[in-house]
């Protein structure tokens, strides 16, 4: 089982990392998105570190769900999304092979490029490491209800505006208390409360998104 | 009983002999009601007139809700026990929940900015109803989204279901956050902090606001009914 898993998951990000560019665009989206806001709100220092929490992890966000629709859809447009339904794991766990891949493939570069942003942005050093934090707990949570979302819309007319429109509202939540916890770590307030309940949301989304993208996509490819 | 109404013809005929009789009931209850909340019933102490904005605000958010609910439970049937008519029923519900979601927030922010001094604010009740709305608006999308119509029911009823997890944050979000929007009067555990005067017209509303959905509900059924057996036929027409 543990051999499928690591197999399908390997597969994923050897596909990405030989075509090379997947990683770069969801990096570099990232970086651009965020210059736009001192160029558009204006350089201000104060005003910067005010809403460098929420412009980073806004951006992020995004990232994260302008990466998702290409989670089926290459498998789905060469058919070999039919054969993973044929393997003999669960098809949970393929899905959750390939979440594994998204999350190492978009969630992971972001976590790392996010204090460099953050510095742009001039936020208080007290906020890094909450803000480091809080993204390694919740971007695992955005690939998994992504996953239901890319599953959902899969051979859908304009795929890319629907999963925007499916999976930004159940993205709200997290947003808010990731962005509540680093502006906590800055005004010197316990953080301990919203990463609880960071957590919490991970510890629903990993059992339950699987299922719920797995019933998606057995009906989508019927 | 489930299944015996799991046929949509037998469905329509009991459907069609109550309708005129909702859409009666409707009428007298939203007339009676409306009477009592914007003549019958007294001005508030503190917020004098604006007050009667409650009785629309406050039925179209149980109804938001109660919409909603009843969306996920028809989903989950249509998914567990492959029901042809829970199908239906989630698909006829949502355009009438999102409109109640919007009369909801609309109504909310007209009366906020009397009492508030504020359009709207971005506190947990206000955002969690939001949501409801974009998902509402989601789902309708989801619905609609593919070529054939009847391959968006099954993603669709899945993300009526994820959406659910909403329904609670809605409800507890006055207590678990501190908010400006008040917290819950009417259903309490030691029964409505609200005056008589004030909850009868409030039960007329919501008993209208009910029966109106249930008209509407059964118009938009014979609609989806008729579409369905529609294509059908144009289908058995072209192989035939």
């Amino acid at each position: 089982m543990m051999r499928i898993f690591r197999h399908l998951m390997m597969r994923d990000l050897r596909l990405a990392l030989r075509q090379g560019s997947d990683v770069a665009m969801v990096v570099s989206f990232f970086v651009i998105t965020v210059t736009l806001f001192p160029l558009g709100v204006g350089p201000e220092p104060n005003v910067l570190a005010r809403i460098a929490a929420g412009v980073v992890w806004v951006t992020a966000l995004l990232a994260v769900m302008l990466s998702l629709e290409r989670m089926f859809q290459s498998d789905y447009e060469d058919g070999s999304v039919d054969l993973l339904l044929l393997t003999p794991a669960p098809l949970e766990l393929v899905v959750l092979a390939k979440i594994t891949a998204h999350w190492l493939l978009t969630g992971f570069p972001l976590i790392v490029t996010a204090p460099v942003l953050a510095a742009l942005m001039n936020m208080p050093s007290e906020g890094y490491a909450v803000l480091i934090a809080t993204m390694a707990l919740a971007t695992p949570t955005l690939s998994l209800i992504g996953a239901v979302g890319a599953a959902l819309t899969l051979g859908a007319r304009r795929g890319g505006v629907l999963i925007s429109l499916l999976v930004l509202p159940l993205y709200i939540p997290v947003l808010i208390f990731a962005v509540a916890a680093v502006d906590a770590a800055i005004t010197d307030l316990s953080t301990r409360p919203h990463m609880l309940i960071l957590g919490a949301m991970l510890a629903a989304a990993l059992p339950l998104a699987p299922w719920a993208a797995a019933a998606a996509l057995r009906h989508g490819l019927r | 009983m489930m299944h015996r109404f799991a046929n949509p013809t037998r469905f329509m005929r009991v459907a069609n002999v109550i309708l005129p009789w909702t859409a009666g009931l409707t009428l007298l209850f939203l007339a009676a009601g409306l009477y009592q909340a914007l003549f019958a019933s007294p001005a508030d102490y503190q917020q004098g007139e604006t007050v009667r904005i409650m009785y629309i605000h406050v039925p179209a958010a149980y109804m938001a809700m109660m919409i909603y609910a009843s969306m996920a439970v028809a989903s989950a049937t249509s998914l567990i026990w492959k029901h042809p008519l829970a199908d239906m029923i989630a698909r006829a519900s949502a355009p009438i929940g999102a409109v109640f979601t919007f009369l909801c927030l609309l109504s909310g922010s007209l009366w906020g900015q009397p009492m508030w001094g504020t359009w709207w604010v971005w506190d947990a009740r206000l955002t969690s109803v939001l949501i409801l709305f974009f998902l509402y608006l989601g789902y309708i999308a989801l619905l609609n989204a593919f070529d054939d119509p009847a391959r968006g029911a099954k993603p669709a009823a899945i993300l009526a279901l994820v959406g659910a997890v909403n329904l609670p944050i809605i409800k507890f979000s006055v207590d678990w956050w501190n908010t400006l929007h008040q917290p819950a009067s009417l259903a309490k555990m030691d029964g409505p902090a609200i005056d008589p005067s004030m909850l009868w017209p409030l039960i007329f509303m919501a008993v209208g606001f009910t029966l109106f959905y249930i008209s509407v509900g059964i118009l938009r059924l014979r609609g989806e009914i008729a579409g369905a057996r529609i294509r059908n036929l144009r289908l058995g027409m072209t192989h035939g």
